[in-house]
C-alpha cells in the first residue's frame, strides 16, 4: 500500500550517513562503557541493515562481534484495526537470549513512537533484558507516546504533511535520507 | 363469470388440426364454439388476444399439491392458484400425501376439496400399491370409478418388476395408464447429485445415469410382456430416451414426460450456485450431454410431454446442508417461461409442439378431455404472451413452495390469462375471485 | 493481500497469490512457537470459535491454539452434545454464536458444501476445517508448508497421493493446492476409491500404488476412512494393506530424499506401515507443527478488524 509522495530534498548523503553510523558506534561504546552484554536488535525494515552497519563499525571500533538480531513489530501494532489489509509479516530471528543484556534497538526514523512501543513489547515478550536503548538515523519529531531516543543521526523538524524516506543500499540500492511530501 | 367469451384477434394453435394463425376464438356456456376468421362475438364479453397466442389449456401431469398432510409446504388451494398463474388449466396430482391416495374415498375427498378451493381442473392419480408400499396392489378400479385418472407410486418406482407386472395387466382392464418413477434404489442409494466430474469435485456420492436406465429398460421389458400403457415421467438421461425410442420404434405403447428444469440445467448449477439446494432434485440435473439428447428427443417426438413434477417445499426443508436438504424443484409458475424463453424462441419447438407437449399428449396420457380447440372442446384455454420480459422473482410465487433454482433468471414470455370451463381464471399476471 | 474478512472455504476457489500470501506469513509465525512466551497481543479481544460437527481433537487443537498464540479468546463447540440433539438447525445455532459477538466462525461438518451454506448463512468470516468429501483447505496449505520447507518449490515436483480418494477432503484440497502450483500430482488406489473423472483435475489415476510411487519426491498416504465408507469398497483391511499400502519395498520406488506425509490420524498397518510411518524421511510430525503456523497465518490475515 502506497501512498503517492514528491521528494522535495535531500537531508543526508552517503558520506552523512557514514559518519553519523560511526558517531553513534563510538556514542554506544562510551555510554555502555564498553560492549560487555550489549546486543543489537534491528526493527524490520531499514533498522535491520542499520543494525549490521553499527555491528561492523563497533567491531573496528572495539575488537568484538556484537550479535545482532531482526525484529518484525507488525504483531505488536496498536493500528491493526485501522488498516484495510493485513500489513505483510516479516521475519523475526533473535538467535540470542535477550534476558539480562542491554539490548540497543535500531530504527530509521522515529516519528511518533508507537513503533518503538511496539518493539518494547515484543522484546519484554522474548526476556527481560537488562535496559533497553534505542538507536534512530532521524527523529523527526511529533511524538505520541513518550518515548525518546538515546542516539540520533539527526534531528529534522517536519510537518505532518511530509515524510522522511531513509535509503539504504541493502534494501533500496543508494544511501540517502530524502525529505517528501504526500501529493 | 358466466361461460361466455370471445377471445379476438390472437394467434391461435391447435396441434389436432395443425392451426396455427390469427384468428377469433367464441366460446359458448364453457364450450368452443367456433374459431376462425370473421367471427361474430356478439355480446360476448371480449378478450383482445393482439400480440399474443391462444393455445389450449396447458395440463401438468405431474404436481405435488401436498394435501392432505403437507399442507405446510402446499395445499390445494396455494398449488392450483399457482397453476392457474403458470397456465395451466388442468393439473394430475401425485398420490404421495400423507395419508397417500391409495383408495376411493381418499379420490372422493380430494376431488371435493377441489371442487371447493381449487382454480384450475384437478386430476388425482391413484396409488399403485396400498401406501405406496409396492407389495399390494391398491384399489385401483375403485378409484377410477371416483374419478382417478391414472396410477402412480411416484416419490418412489414401483417396488417391484413382479408387481409392476401385476399392475400393468390389471389396468388394462380399466385403460388406464401407469406412470412410472424410473428409478434403481440400490443405485441411487447415499447420492447427492449426478455422478461424475462435478460430484467428484464438489464431494458427494454420486448419482449414475444408470440408476434411471436401467429401471427404464425394465419398465419397458415389462411394458412389453404384458402390453399395457406405461408412462414414463421426468426422464433425465441420454440412455433412458435413447431406449424409449426404440422401444416406441417397435410399436409398444410408451409414453414418456420429461420437466423444465431438465431441460435448461445441467450439473454444473450445483457448483455455480454454491451448493443450492434448490438444485437437488430427484432425478438430478444431469450432464450437458444429457440436456443436448433431452432437447433433440422433444423435437423429434420421443418425449411425449413436459410436466413439471412441481415439488413444493417448505423452507426449513431446503435451507439447511445440502444432504438434509429435500429433493424438488416448485416449478409451475416458471414451465410455461423457461419453455417459451429456452426451446420456442430459439427454435426448437414450435408453438404447434409445444401446444402438444404441453396440452394435447398430456390429455391423452391422462385420458381426459382436453388439449385441442375444436368444437365442442371444453374451453380451456391457454393465453400466452410472448413478450413480456421478466425475472423469476420466488417471493412472488402464489405457490407455498418458494424453491426454485430460476431466481433472478430474465425470461421473455409468460402465461398471461388462463380460462377454464370458459371462466376466466386468471388474466394479466393477476388470479381472478 | 485482499484475504481480509474473507471466507476460506475451499482451496478450487484460492488464488495462487492468496496462497503465497498465506504461506508467506506462515513462514514468519511459525517462530513464535519455539519462543519462550508462546504469545502476541496481535488478536486480543477478537473470538475464535470452532463448531466442529464431527469429532477431532488434533484439528480444533491446532485452530484453538493458533488462536490463542494470537491473543485470540476461543470457544468451542461441538453440536453432537447439546442442541443438535434438540432439533437446533445449523444456520440458527451458527447465527446465536454470532449474535454474541464471535468474529470468525472454524467449522467440521460431515456434509459436503455445508461451509458454503454457512457461509451465506454468516456475516462474519467463516473457515472450512473439513466438509464431508469435498475440501480440508487449512490441510492442504499446510500439507504445501511442510513440502517447501524441504524442497522449497513445488513447481515440477511428482507427488503421489494413495489411497482413499474418492472420501477424502484432505486429497481434494492437495489436489487443487499442488497443481495451482505447479506440481505433478498422481493418485493410486483400489477402482472403487478412485472418484469419477478425477483425471479432469490434472492429476495422473492408477490402480497400483507402484506406478504413482515411482519416482516421486513426496509420497502422501491417505487415511483409510471407514468410518466414512456405508458399503464394502474392498474386502478387507489385511487385502487392503497388501495390495496398497504404503511398505518399504514399495517406498523404495520413490526417490531416495522422497518425503512421507500422511494427514493424520494414521491407521499403522493399515495404509501405512509402522516402518515408513516412523522413518527418517517421516515429516508427519512437521505437518503438525506447520498446522499451527498456517492456522495463525489464517487467523491473522483474516481478522484484521471491521471495516
Amino acid at each position: 500500500m502506497h501512498v503517492s509522495t514528491v521528494e522535495k530534498a535531500e537531508i543526508m548523503d552517503q558520506d552523512q550517513i557514514r559518519r553519523a553510523l560511526i558517531r553513534i558506534a563510538h556514542e554506544i561504546v562510551e555510554r555502555n562503557k564498553g560492549l560487555e552484554d550489549v546486543v543489537l536488535v534491528g526493527v524490520q525494515r531499514r533498522g535491520v541493515p542499520m543494525a549490521r552497519r553499527l555491528a561492523k563499525y563497533l567491531a573496528e571500533i572495539e575488537g568484538r562481534e556484537v550479535p545482532v538480531g531482526e525484529l518484525d513489530i507488525t504483531l505488536y501494532r496498536d493500528d491493526l484495526t485501522l488498516k484495510a489489509d493485513q500489513p505483510i509479516v516479516g521475519r523475526t530471528h533473535i538467535p540470542f537470549d535477550v534476558a539480562g543484556k542491554k539490548v540497543v534497538l535500531v530504527d530509521d526514523v522515529l516519528y511518533t513512537g508507537r513503533t518503538v512501543r511496539a518493539a518494547l513489547d515484543a522484546l519484554i515478550d522474548l526476556g527481560r533484558p537488562q535496559n533497553i536503548q534505542v538507536v534512530v538515523m532521524i527523529d523527526r519529531g511529533h511524538r505520541e507516546l513518550p518515548i525518546r531516543a538515546d542516539y540520533v543521526g539527526k534531528n529534522v523538524p517536519t510537518s505532518s504533511k511530509e515524510v522522511i524516506h531513509v535509503k539504504l543500499t541493502e534494501v533500496d540500492g543508494v544511501d540517502q535520507v530524502v525529505i517528501a511530501e504526500y501529493e | 363469470m358466466s361461460g361466455d367469451l370471445f377471445i379476438r384477434n390472437g394467434r391461435v394453435i391447435d396441434p389436432l388440426s395443425g392451426r396455427d394463425e390469427i384468428a377469433g376464438v367464441l366460446v359458448r356456456d364453457g364450450k368452443i364454439a367456433a374459431v376462425g376468421c370473421g367471427i361474430d362475438g356478439g355480446a360476448a364479453p371480449v378478450i383482445d388476444a393482439t400480440g399474443k397466442v391462444v393455445m389450449p389449456g396447458l395440463i401438468d401431469l405431474h404436481v405435488h399439491l401436498r394435501e392432505p398432510g403437507f399442507e405446510e409446504k402446499e395445499d390445494i388451494e396455494s398449488g392450483t392458484a399457482a397453476a392457474a398463474m403458470g397456465g395451466f388449466t388442468a393439473v394430475a396430482c401425485m398420490p404421495n400425501t400423507e395419508p397417500p391416495v391409495d383408495n376411493d374415498a381418499m379420490v372422493t375427498s380430494l376431488l371435493k376439496r377441489a371442487r371447493e378451493v381449487g382454480r384450475v381442473r384437478v386430476y388425482p392419480i391413484g396409488a399403485v400399491t396400498k401406501r405406496r408400499a409396492g407389495k399390494e396392489l391398491a384399489e385401483m378400479g375403485e378409484m377410477k370409478a371416483a374419478g382417478a385418472v391414472a396410477f402412480s407410486d411416484d416419490g418412489s418406482p414401483v417396488a417391484t418388476s413382479e408387481v409392476l407386472r401385476c399392475a400393468l395387466e390389471y389396468l388394462k382392464s380399466f385403460g388406464a395408464t401407469l406412470i412410472d418413477h424410473p428409478e434403481e434404489l440400490s443405485l441411487s442409494e447415499g447420492g447427492q447429485i449426478n455422478r461424475g466430474l462435478v460430484s467428484t469435485i464438489a464431494g458427494f456420492r454420486g448419482i449414475p445415469a444408470e440408476a434411471e436406465t436401467i429401471a427404464v429398460f425394465r419398465d419397458i421389458a415389462i411394458a412389453r410382456l404384458t402390453r399395457g400403457r406405461l408412462h414414463l415421467t421426468h426422464l433425465s438421461t441420454k440412455e433412458s430416451l435413447d431406449l424409449v425410442r426404440q422401444a416406441k420404434s417397435l410399436g409398444l405403447e410408451i409414453t414418456c414426460d420429461v420437466t423444465p428444469h431438465h431441460l435448461t440445467l445441467t450439473e454444473d448449477a450445483v457448483l455455480e450456485t454454491a451448493y443450492d439446494t434448490n438444485t437437488k432434485v430427484n432425478p438430478p440435473l444431469r450432464s450437458k450431454a444429457d440436456v443436448e439428447a433431452l432437447k433433440n428427443a422433444l423435437a423429434d417426438g420421443t418425449v411425449d410431454a413436459i410436466a413439471t413434477d412441481h415439488a413444493p417445499h417448505h423452507v426449513d426443508d431446503k435451507w439447511v446442508e445440502f444432504d438434509y436438504a429435500e429433493n424438488g424443484i416448485s416449478g409451475l409458475e416458471t414451465s410455461v417461461s423457461l419453455i417459451l424463453d429456452k426451446l420456442v424462441r430459439p427454435g426448437v419447438i414450435s408453438y404447434l409442439r409445444m401446444a402438444e407437449l404441453m396440452s394435447l399428449n398430456p390429455a391423452k396420457i391422462l385420458g381426459v378431455e382436453g388439449g385441442t380447440l375444436r368444437e365442442r372442446a371444453p374451453a380451456d384455454i391457454t393465453i400466452i404472451d410472448p413478450d413480456f420480459e421478466h425475472s423469476v422473482n420466488p417471493r412472488q410465487f402464489l405457490s407455498k413452495g418458494k424453491n426454485t433454482p430460476f431466481e433472478g433468471w430474465r425470461l421473455t414470455g409468460a402465461a398471461w390469462a388462463t380460462i377454464v370451463g370458459g371462466e376466466v381464471r386468471m388474466k394479466d399476471r393477476k388470479l381472478t375471485s | 493481500m485482499a484475504l481480509k474478512g474473507k471466507d476460506i472455504l475451499s482451496l478450487r476457489e484460492m488464488s495462487a497469490e492468496d496462497m503465497e500470501t498465506i504461506l508467506s506469513t506462515a513462514r514468519s509465525l511459525k517462530e513464535i512457537l519455539s519462543r519462550p512466551i508462546k504469545k502476541v497481543p496481535t488478536l486480543r479481544g477478537k473470538v475464535v470459535c470452532t463448531l466442529f460437527y464431527e469429532a477431532s481433537t488434533r484439528t480444533r487443537t491446532s485452530f484453538e491454539l493458533a488462536a490463542k498464540y494470537m491473543s485470540a479468546d476461543t470457544v468451542s463447540i461441538a453440536p453432537s452434545g447439546s442442541s443438535v440433539q434438540k432439533g437446533e438447525t445449523l444456520a440458527d445455532t451458527a447465527r446465536n454464536l454470532e449474535v454474541m459477538g464471535v468474529d470468525v466462525v472454524i467449522m467440521r461438518h460431515s456434509v459436503s458444501g455445508s461451509c458454503h451454506f454457512l457461509a451465506k448463512v454468516l456475516d462474519c468470516p467463516v473457515v472450512n476445517a473439513g466438509d464431508g468429501m469435498h475440501e480440508h483447505p487449512t490441510q492442504g496449505l499446510l500439507d504445501i508448508f511442510t513440502i517447501l520447507e524441504y524442497k522449497s518449490k513445488i513447481r515440477g515436483l511428482k507427488v503421489a497421493i494413495l489411497g482413499d480418494v474418492f472420501h477424502s477432503r484432505v486429497a481434494r484440497s492437495n489436489i487443487w493446492g499442488l497443481t495451482k502450483m505447479g506440481a505433478e500430482v498422481a493418485v493410486a488406489g483400489p477402482s472403487t476409491l478412485l472418484p469419477p473423472s478425477i483425471e479432469n483435475l490434472g492429476v495422473k489415476a492408477f490402480n497400483r500404488v507402484e506406478d504413482a510411487i515411482e519416482g516421486a519426491d513426496v509420497v502422501y498416504s491417505l487415511r483409510l476412512q471407514l468410518e466414512r465408507q456405508t458399503k464394502s469398497l474392498f474386502p478387507s483391511k489385511r487385502e487392503y494393506h497388501d495390495m496398497f499400502g504404503l511398505t518399504k519395498r514399495r517406498l523404495a520406488l520413490a526417490k531416495e530424499d522422497a518425503l512421507i506425509m500422511h494427514p493424520g490420524p494414521m491407521n499403522r498397518g493399515v495404509e501405512i506401515s509402522t516402518d515408513v510411518a516412523d522413518s527418517p524421511r517421516s515429516v508427519i510430525l512437521d505437518q503438525v507443527t506447520s498446522g499451527v503456523a498456517v492456522r495463525m497465518a489464517i487467523l491473522y490475515l483474516i481478522l484484521g478488524g471491521r471495516e
